[in-house]
């Protein structure tokens, strides 16, 4: 059959084209205009270079956000790991309480990022929540919205309930591929639990866990409703992360171009990070 | 190495069993000397990887008491009974590499690091794989990473048996062939009590000195194969063993003679059963002569497989395989008779009479 030779099908592509260019190009070239220019309202702009962005890598406003956040997300990683591999450890792997522990884990997933910040806000406070009642009630001097560190207590607690599950369902999933051939094995081998766990279950846990570290990392480090109802980034600054920083600055100050700015260098720092763990997952498979 | 008893051996998977069929292991009493090959031969769900856990205490027995060498073992873990056991799909620690898969269970057991240096190099030679001790066990071919599974047994010198599953099932053929022999060569020059479940014949044939047929939850015969195919005990024997499978057909007996239908057959030794449900007259199709005397038959289908035929006749209802030579002719009106050697009695599946 003849071929028909023209470049008609190019227009196959426009729809994406549209669509990708309405939902992500557009507003993004919109940012990158912001951050770029000066603004006093009244639609009127002034050119401005790369005032803002050096303005804000040197502000030490940015620098304590960003440091304060990078410090959330390690010691949610520090707990939000090693607990979930325990807790899966430890679950059932047949009966009824598969589906028990399953939906359990599910639950805290299921629910509204805003919801779950505002059923801790409540559980914490003294007079009316379960846990901040509790606490004073044993004489501990519990107050999350003037406390920073009680600030952080609480959505550190906040974070490992809401999202340990996540961590906890992919290490399952890696367990429960394991055949049970591979248990049999090491009893005749004569393993420890301590050897099992290390030569058999990390092992086939690993890439799981590599995705539940990306995953749990950035979904930390753009953080924002959870902390956002409970804190409102108080008490002072100690719980203004980024992205509560940002949202500060463009709407609360109305700053558009610092704020421009400041988002772009925050998407280039998460797509730095998503870079460098996609690397490192792809020579991990290479290497297999 | 160890002489292994099976003292009335029950197992049911569910609590309470009643009658039976709860059983998927119904009663076995059996004793499998020091240093045998044993190969333990029957269909899917017939129990043999059940009484295989059994031994290596992967699983406890319901009833019923396991010695070995005497000494009860019945409540000893896996690790205390010192066994060795190969599964069906090849079992490695894939972050070690082939010389720490071997010194693993060495290790785990407190042995000294210039000992298992010793046994480790050793069993290396003997499983072939020498040159690949430094390399990481995941990049492996299956019969390699089978090799270590096997490996891990071998490298304890004081294992009471080694146990089989099905360890061939992911083995390209050739490679198969090469790793049977090679198991056989090591059962010759060492000793092991082996124990191997298969549902390949050609594989229990090959491999054992004496096949143990299981079916339905028993075992039905254990003997050399020779035995199992020229006297099975047991009418599934005489399927499962041979291709084609035995020819059974329902028979009457009268005074030394075996009636199919019209027809009578001279038996070579006279039986008598006791009140049996159903008599059956059993013959390998190696046993069946065609030719232009004998009971005439209508031939179905003839299957030229190489060295042979298998000739699918019917005699009155009764559908008979029959092997012909490759030389042989099947005449226009064929006829066969049975050769009284191959002739087994059953009365109610089991073998009461034959040669």
């Amino acid at each position: 059959m003849e071929k028909t030779w023209n470049n008609k099908a190019w227009f196959m592509v426009l729809p994406v084209l549209l669509l990708v260019a309405f939902s992500a190009v557009i507003p993004l070239m919109t940012v990158v205009n912001y951050s770029v220019q000066d603004t006093f309202g009244n639609n009127q702009f002034f050119w401005a270079g790369t005032e803002w962005f050096t303005e804000m890598l040197t502000s030490e406003r940015f620098h304590s956000a960003l440091g304060r956040n990078l410090f959330f997300s390690f010691i949610i990683l520090l707990i939000e790991i090693p607990l979930g591999i325990v807790i899966a450890l430890n679950m059932p792997r047949k009966g009824w309480g598969v589906p028990v522990c399953l939906v359990l884990m599910a639950l805290p997933l299921l629910i509204p990022w805003n919801v779950v910040g505002t059923i801790w806000q409540v559980f914490g406070r003294v007079d009316i929540g379960l846990l901040g009642h509790t606490l004073e009630r044993l004489g501990i001097n519990y107050n999350y919205v003037q406390n920073p560190l009680h600030a952080w207590f609480t959505v550190i607690i906040m974070d490992v309930w809401h999202w340990t599950s996540l961590v906890v369902l992919l290490c399952y999933a890696g367990l429960v591929s394991i055949p049970d051939a591979f248990y049999q094995a090491a009893k005749i081998d004569g393993a420890s639990r301590w050897a099992v766990f290390r030569y058999i279950q990390l092992p086939k846990m690993n890439r799981v866990l590599l995705i539940a570290v990306l995953l749990r990392f950035m979904d930390s480090f753009m953080i924002y409703t959870e902390p956002f109802v409970v804190t409102g980034g108080g008490p002072g600054n100690s719980t203004t992360f980024l992205s509560i920083d940002l949202v500060k600055m463009a709407v609360g100050q109305f700053d558009l171009g610092p704020a421009a700015a400041m988002s772009l260098i925050y998407f280039l720092i998460i797509l730095l990070m998503s870079w460098v763990f996609y690397t490192v997952m792809t020579n991990y498979d290479a290497e297999r | 190495m160890a002489r292994i008893d099976l003292n009335h051996i029950r197992h049911a998977y569910g609590p309470n069993p009643k009658s039976d069929k709860d059983y998927a292991l119904r009663e076995v009493h059996h004793s499998w000397e020091d240093g045998g090959a044993y190969a333990l031969l029957g269909p899917s769900g017939c129990g043999k990887t059940t009484l295989l856990n059994i031994i290596s205490g992967l699983i406890h027995p319901s009833h019923g008491q396991l010695l070995f060498n005497g000494q009860d073992v019945t409540n000893l873990s896996t690790q205390e009974r010192n066994i060795a056991q190969v599964f069906q799909f090849p079992v490695i620690y894939d972050t070690m590499t082939v010389y720490d898969n071997l010194a693993f269970p060495l290790r785990n057991r407190g042995v000294a690091e210039s000992e298992i240096d010793v046994k480790v190099r050793e069993t290396l030679e003997m499983i072939d794989l020498a040159s690949w001790s430094g390399k990481k066990a995941r990049g492996l071919t299956a019969d390699q990473k089978q090799k270590i599974s096997l490996g891990r047994g071998l490298v304890r010198s004081d294992v009471n048996a080694i146990l089989f599953d099905e360890p061939l099932t992911v083995i390209d053929p050739h490679m198969k062939w090469v790793l049977r022999s090679q198991l056989k060569q090591l059962h010759q020059r060492f000793g092991y009590t082996m124990v191997y479940v298969t549902h390949d014949q050609t594989e229990a044939l090959t491999f054992a000195q004496k096949v143990v047929v299981m079916y339905d939850g028993e075992i039905v015969q254990i003997g050399t194969p020779e035995e199992l195919f020229e006297r099975p005990k047991h009418t599934f024997v005489g399927y499962f063993i041979g291709s084609p499978g035995m020819n059974v057909m329902p028979v009457k007996l009268a005074g030394g003679m075996a009636q199919i239908g019209a027809h009578a057959i001279q038996l070579p030794t006279p039986v008598t059963p006791a009140d049996a449900k159903k008599i059956e007259l059993g013959i390998r199709p190696e046993y069946i002569r065609i030719g232009r005397s004998g009971m005439p038959v209508k031939i179905a289908k003839v299957e030229d497989i190489g060295r042979h035929k298998i000739v699918r006749t019917r005699l009155e209802n009764q559908d008979i395989a029959v092997i012909v030579g490759e030389g042989e002719d099947i005449p226009a009106d064929p006829h066969i008779t049975f050769d009284p050697k191959g002739i087994s009695i059953y009365a109610d599946s089991w073998r009461v009479g034959g040669l």
